[in-house]
């Protein structure tokens, strides 16, 4: 262990914030600091801190700090590290496509689509393909809801149909025609090797098909799924990580005014 | 044995009461039917294996061909032992000829009983044979090199290819790890058939196949004697290939089997008639392999909430403890589980979690329970999961779990990597080794929280299994008893698998197997 308990080094560096130009933040202003940990396919042995260290200095970082390494078995080496970026982003010059729609809590929507829709909104939600998980669908969907945010089948003006998991996209696109669905609610957990990149453009691409593409809100959700994945899918919008119910429900509910009533 | 949660033992005498009558009457009809799985099953059991040019198993080929001709009902046993009679071949040598379609075995003349059980008689006993030489490898090892001591660690590998998950579970055992998992791929449990051959491809997991179960062992054997304790093996026979999969772990020495129906139906919507006939089998056998199964409650608690409905968990483990004693599955075999799976934010949870499984372990005391580690309330904050994963190893040493599931701190992210796994091991021996004795040292206030709790759970267990027992379990499944899950009794996938059993059928496995664990 280098650096100790306090940290002696200089900091003769500019310590002022300029959002053109950021760094990470450790204990002071443009520092750099960053945590790294990885496993290295070699042996534990003094060449191996070596080459963790030049691999962080590959990687942007100076002063590269090995401060714990373990042999997990033989030939595989663990390190925990630090090393203060030498990059910097332009935070002024950053766009990221964000779902655009106010979150209303529960009531609030509610009372947006009685005044603006005037009569419950139907949606069909489904772990879709050969996802098992339905954590994701449930915390938008149940009753309960996640994290103290209810779910749609608590909402007095949603229709709310969940379908489970491993729902196969032709049976969830019979579903939704059965049902008359505004909106379509997919979501996707299991993502090894891309998976759920590959069933979510298969609905897609069956909902064209089939003509309904333009006649559903189509969206979608996962720990995986960024708003902008979801647009270049060619879904009307996706919802992350920390998203709930109230999100997805205020989205549908704009949507669904805007479609309706311009 | 004096209860440190202040349980009274008269309600737990009085829900097992109960729980074995709602057992039983699911065992009335399980009697009376087979399945495409369980003649499989049969199938393997005589030796047939391998698969037709399209790559389809035989098991397969023969059983759909009893089927397609409505002889399903006569079972393997009797139309494969006849075909043996009349055709002087092997049932391996059957099967090839009805993929061939050169031999259909529903139009031979019937030949009497004696003389079947006499030609399949080699076949059976060799089977028996090579399944009680696994048993005895293992009660080998156990007694030489021995095995870590409980709770076991029990970690997961799922690379979705069987030589780079081989890498990852050698690495596991020598970091302390006891059991290992290998997850199977995504689907898999909707499969009916099982895959042939070792394979390197899988989305989240790695297909059970016989052959990946044979690679897997030897690693594991070797890597046992290397670092001299013995390193258990467990796999999954749920959906729809449950007792198939159960056999081939029983070929190939497999030590863990997850091994639910209840979990079938609820979790990946397979057909309750078929799965609970098909489970029934596959219990016998592992019983009769010496496997541990594992039965999935911890699920409920990923889509109902773990404080409310913390009794559906007692009351499923009490129906499956029933079942499984009908199967003939020792108590010792019996990994019942449950989770630590409470909202984090809950006052107090920690006490509510340490209740339920004290009261588990004291309700099912001679049981290996299988303890599930926090999945639904991880985020991401990997420091924060770190945390919850102790907690809930904590309560693992405090009240003598059987097999804990070790959480990873980047559960909800990725399948472990290496060092994850390496992380979360450290994380139990620290604590197990700290804090080895507490539980031996640390009394309940009586009356207080945890004391309370635990009868409330109890009390409520109770209604729920009183209120199942006068509907069924079949129907209490329809109306969404578990999980806040529902489903119908004719709905999922398989049922057109399940047929009664006619005039002809037997099954000598049943006794051969039952009871003779």
């Amino acid at each position: 262990m280098s650096g100790g308990l306090y940290s002696m080094e200089g900091k003769n560096f500019d310590q002022t914030l300029d959002l053109k130009r950021i760094k990470p933040y450790g204990d002071t202003m443009n520092d750099g600091k960053t945590q790294l940990s990885f496993t290295l396919p070699v042996p534990c042995t003094d060449e191996a801190v070596e080459a963790a260290k030049q691999l962080i200095k590959k990687m942007g970082f100076e002063n590269p700090q090995v401060v714990f390494y373990k042999e997990l078995t033989e030939g595989f080496t663990f390190f925990n590290c630090y090393g203060s970026t030498s990059h910097t982003v332009d935070y002024t010059a950053i766009h990221v496509p964000k779902v655009e729609s106010s979150t209303m809590d529960m009531h609030a929507c509610d009372t947006f689509i009685k005044e603006h829709i005037g009569r419950k909104i139907v949606v069909v939600g489904a772990s879709t393909g050969t996802d098992a998980h339905t954590v994701g669908i449930d915390a938008i969907m149940n009753m309960k809801g996640y994290a103290g945010h209810y779910g749609m089948e608590r909402y007095e003006m949603f229709e709310a149909y969940n379908l489970g998991s491993q729902v196969p996209n032709d049976e969830f696109i019979a579903k939704a025609i059965e049902l008359q669905a505004d909106a379509l609610m997919v979501s996707q957990t299991v993502t090894q090797k891309d998976v759920h990149i590959k069933n979510l453009v298969e609905l897609v691409e069956l909902l064209e098909a089939e003509g309904l593409r333009h006649k559903v809100i189509l969206v979608c959700g996962g720990p995986r799924i960024s708003h902008e994945l979801a647009k270049e899918l060619g879904y009307d919008a996706g919802f992350g990580m920390n998203s709930y119910a109230d999100d997805v429900a205020s989205y549908i509910a704009e949507e669904l005014n805007h479609r309706l009533n311009g | 044995m004096k209860s440190k949660v202040g349980l009274n033992f008269d309600k737990v005498a009085h829900a097992k009461a109960v729980s074995k009558r709602i057992a039983d009457d699911v065992q009335m009809f399980v009697e009376n039917y087979t399945t495409v799985a369980v003649e499989r099953t049969i199938c393997r059991l005589l030796g047939v294996d391998g698969v037709n040019k399209n790559d389809v198993p035989l098991p397969n080929i023969l059983v759909d061909s009893l089927k397609n001709s409505g002889a399903l009902g006569d079972g393997v046993m009797f139309t494969v032992g006849n075909a043996m009679v009349e055709t002087a071949l092997s049932p391996q040598q059957i099967a090839d000829r009805i993929a061939e379609n050169t031999l259909d075995i529903t139009k031979l003349p019937v030949h009497p009983r004696s003389a079947i059980d006499a030609a399949l008689q080699p076949c059976i006993e060799a089977s028996i044979n090579r399944i009680k030489a696994r048993r005895a490898r293992r009660e080998h090892y156990l007694n030489t090199i021995g095995e870590g001591s409980k709770p076991y660690l029990y970690v997961i590998v799922a690379t979705g290819n069987i030589f780079e998950d081989v890498v990852q579970a050698e690495a596991a055992a020598r970091q302390g790890a006891d059991i290992i998992a290998v997850i199977r791929t995504t689907g898999q449990s909707l499969l009916d058939y099982v895959p042939y051959g070792a394979t390197t491809e899988g989305f989240g997991g790695t297909f059970a196949t016989q052959e990946n179960f044979r690679i897997m062992r030897t690693a594991l054997d070797n890597v046992g004697e290397e670092i001299g304790r013995y390193i258990r093996l467990c796999n999954y026979c749920s959906g729809l290939c449950m007792p198939e999969i159960a056999v081939m772990g029983a070929l190939e020495g497999l030590d863990v089997m997850l091994n639910d129906a209840l979990y079938g139906i609820l979790f990946r919507d397979i057909n309750m008639q078929r799965t609970m006939v098909d489970q029934y089998f596959s219990r016998i056998i592992n019983g009769f392999a010496g496997v541990i199964i594992n039965t999935g409650e911890d699920n409920y608690l990923t889509t109902a909430d773990a404080y409310e409905e913390a009794h559906t968990v007692l009351a499923s483990d009490c129906i499956n403890e029933q079942l499984a004693l009908i199967a003939g599955l020792p108590e010792e075999q019996m990994g019942l589980g449950h989770a630590f799976e409470m909202e984090p934010q809950l006052e107090n949870g920690f006490l509510y979690e340490l209740a339920q499984a004290q009261m588990t372990r004291e309700i099912f005391p001679n049981a290996p329970l299988k303890y599930m580690p926090p999945t639904k309330f991880m985020t991401g904050n990997i420091f924060r999961g770190h945390l919850q994963d102790a907690l809930f190893n904590i309560i693992g040493i405090w009240t003598n779990q059987g097999l804990q599931l070790l959480g990873m701190p980047t559960e909800a992210i990725h399948t472990p990597f290496m060092s994850d796994r390496y992380l979360s091991i450290e994380n139990a021996k620290y604590i197990f080794n700290n804090m080895k004795n507490i539980g031996d040292e640390v009394e309940f206030k009586p009356n207080g929280i945890i004391q309370k709790r635990a009868a409330q759970v109890l009390d409520n267990a109770i209604e729920l299994l009183e209120k199942m027992e006068a509907e069924g379990l079949f129907t209490a499944l329809e109306k969404g008893i578990f999980g806040d899950v529902k489903r119908p009794r004719n709905g999922g996938k398989g049922l057109d698998g399940v047929v009664p059993k006619k005039e002809l059928y037997f099954n000598p496995f049943i006794n051969l197997m039952k009871n003779h664990a």
